[in-house]
């Protein structure tokens, strides 16, 4: 198990002061001019050093990303744009740290944002986190009177503005270039990449999205090394994670934990285990709704990283677990994630806006068992259709959730079917 | 509800303030927040004064900010209760008992998903996933989150309000925030933490 000693997050919970006095004392802020001074390349090498892998879901190499922003300096600025929109189900780390830890963010805005020649960052907070974006304004200001931002962040000589932007309610607005329309004061509809932000993004301008966790622990791997954050997790999962864990666990909640944890003991040591002991098990969805659900036979031994995790056909994403025991109807629980997906889908593309919703209306059939059995293999195709066909991943989102009920529990789906059926014909 | 709108004096500063937050000539990005702000100011109702009223601010196409305040769910284009229930019944909060929590709901008030008490004390609406799922189920009234809840807590804050109190957001049981019940496993050595 992961030491105090080695966590980052050391306010996770709350139980101290958010402020920046509590802050210095946990070791934010800490000679954060030192780490300017090492200059770009140093603290890009540095990241790219520790295998950091964006928190947000996808898992692109942090360092990497920030390297693709331009070396000079040309007539557009450069913008760092930090995804707070956290709204994919299961998920809710990023409410923590903007909360509870908010100056890991503000300083790790002003490291990041030097590294890729910027001058300025907008955050961008879900609208439904009301109280914690006043949070995150708050520390922001409390760094402004300490000059730790400003025309000369930290005494660096670095100006650095970090601004709070609140969205209004839009799932969609997590995807990086549907959160930048939605920034610049329009619907938020993805875009067609390339160009990618790094050469246009906010206002036209070269622009790197990070998610919250990503950027909150840049200063700590700075300042502690990049050898000392590839200490955890296995190669190319390099680290220490905040993991959610909700639904069917008697203690649901949040935990920094290293990567690669098996899941089994991450849930048993953390989350007090599953609901009626871990026989009683039926699926976990590892990583956040989008992810594919994993019956109990691969959740007993599967280890809680990016390439373990895609080696069963599921994925980390955002390291969201939703525990579900024997008791639960996956098809309805499915079900209620394809609502979510027809809800949220922008409307853009074809496949996305249709296939969500016939995805979700077969589901809803299926939960009633009020399908042929021939149909379950004409939403697998249907998904299949949806998946890779759209400008953002919203489409795969919704396709995969229904791709792993498919490929685990079409028995569960079957006998429904069969089973209504049987009764229909007692009945006649 | 208002025919015409106009910020305050309070308002009108803060509005200022947020348009100052963006470059020059991109105060379109203030639409957002402007909405939000002037929603807050008329009674949480974005109505089709409100629209007007931002889009003359911001020097912005009327139908842009009327896309704006129809495709983001927290803008109501119709009027809402003084207490609006925002329940999240996405599958974390499913799993943990939100059917049963907004049961409780539209027993105690009578109202339905879309709904209005007569009084104008509530209304009611289902929304997707609120980012609180170790916390499930979740209630958002107003802008506070009501966590951990089940029918008879859910009841209780919902009397509270009407009785004019202001119940406690946050866990409705005994927990630290996102820390496991009964104590949290990890971050013990407080001296540590404290720094």
């Amino acid at each position: 198990m992961l030491q105090d000693k080695d966590r980052i997050f050391t306010n996770l919970y709350g139980q101290h002061d958010w402020g920046l006095e509590g802050a210095r004392r946990r070791g934010d802020w800490d000679n954060t001019a030192d780490i300017i001074k090492k200059g770009r390349d140093w603290i890009v090498n540095e990241m790219k050093a520790s295998g950091l892998r964006g928190r947000g879901g996808a898992g692109f190499p942090t360092g990497l990303k920030w390297s693709f922003m331009p070396k000079e300096i040309g007539a557009r600025p450069h913008y760092l744009v930090v995804n707070a929109d956290e709204s994919e189900p299961g998920t809710c780390k990023d409410r923590d740290i903007l909360r509870h830890d908010p100056h890991k963010l503000v300083e790790g805005c002003l490291v990041a944002g030097f590294a890729m020649g910027a001058h300025a960052a907008y955050v961008y907070v879900r609208g439904e986190f009301f109280n914690e974006a006043a949070r995150l304004q708050a520390a922001v200001d409390q760094a402004y009177e300490a000059k730790l931002l400003g025309p000369d962040a930290c005494g660096s000589g670095w100006a650095f503005d970090v601004y709070v932007h609140r969205g209004a309610g839009a799932y969609i607005c997590g995807e990086e270039t549907a959160l930048l329309e939605s920034l610049e004061g329009k619907k938020g509809m993805p875009r067609l990449k390339p160009p990618f932000p790094a050469m246009s993004g906010l206002y036209g301008c070269p622009t790197t999205v990070n998610n919250v966790e990503s950027i909150a622990v840049a200063p700590t791997i700075l300042r502690r090394g990049a050898s000392w954050f590839t200490g955890f997790g296995r190669e190319n999962n390099a680290g220490t994670k905040i993991f959610c864990i909700s639904g069917h666990v008697e203690k649901p909640c949040n935990v920094e934990e290293a990567m690669s944890i098996p899941m089994r003991e991450l849930i048993e040591k953390h989350a007090g285990g599953v609901r009626g002991g871990w026989d009683n098990l039926l699926a976990v969805i590892p990583g956040g709704s989008s992810t594919p659900v994993l019956p109990k036979g691969i959740c007993d031994d599967v280890l809680m990283d990016f390439d373990a995790l895609k080696e069963v056909k599921s994925g980390l994403g955002t390291a969201a677990l939703i525990v579900m025991d024997k008791s639960t109807d996956i098809i309805k629980a499915i079900a209620r994630l394809a609502y979510f997906y027809k809800h949220e889908s922008c409307g853009q593309c074809t496949p996305c806006r249709e296939g969500t919703g016939w995805m979700w209306r077969v589901l809803e059939r299926m939960v009633k068992g009020d399908a042929e059995v021939g149909e379950i293999e004409t939403l697998l195709d249907v998904a299949g259709q949806v998946e890779g066909h759209t400008i953002c991943a919203l489409g795969d989102g919704a396709a995969w959730p229904v791709q792993g009920l498919i490929r685990h529990f079409r028995g569960e789906i079957e006998d429904r079917i069969k089973q209504r059926k049987g009764k229909s014909r007692v009945a006649a | 509800m208002s025919e015409s709108f106009k910020f305050n004096d309070e308002n009108l500063a803060t509005a200022k303030q947020i348009i100052a937050r963006y470059p020059q000539g991109r105060q379109h990005s203030a639409v957002l927040p402007l909405l939000d702000l002037a929603q807050r100011q008329n009674d949480g109702h974005a109505s089709d004064a409100v629209v007007d009223a931002i889009a003359a601010m911001i020097d912005m196409p009327r139908i842009r900010v009327m896309e704006v305040a129809t495709f983001y769910t927290m803008f109501h284009r119709k009027p809402v209760g003084k207490f609006h229930l925002q329940c999240c019944t996405t599958t974390p909060c499913w799993l943990r008992g939100s059917s049963e929590v907004v049961d409780a709901i539209r027993k105690h008030t009578g109202i339905d998903f879309g709904e209005t008490t007569k009084d104008g004390m509530f209304s009611m609406i289902e929304v997707e996933c609120l980012g609180g799922c170790v916390n499930a189920p979740i209630v958002q009234i107003n802008d506070d989150f009501y966590e951990d809840l089940d029918a008879a807590s859910m009841v209780k804050i919902l009397k509270a309000l009407q009785a004019g109190e202001t119940p406690e957001p946050g866990p409705q049981i005994d927990r630290q925030t996102s820390a496991p019940a009964g104590g949290a496993t990890t971050l013990k050595n407080i001296a540590l933490a404290k720094g």
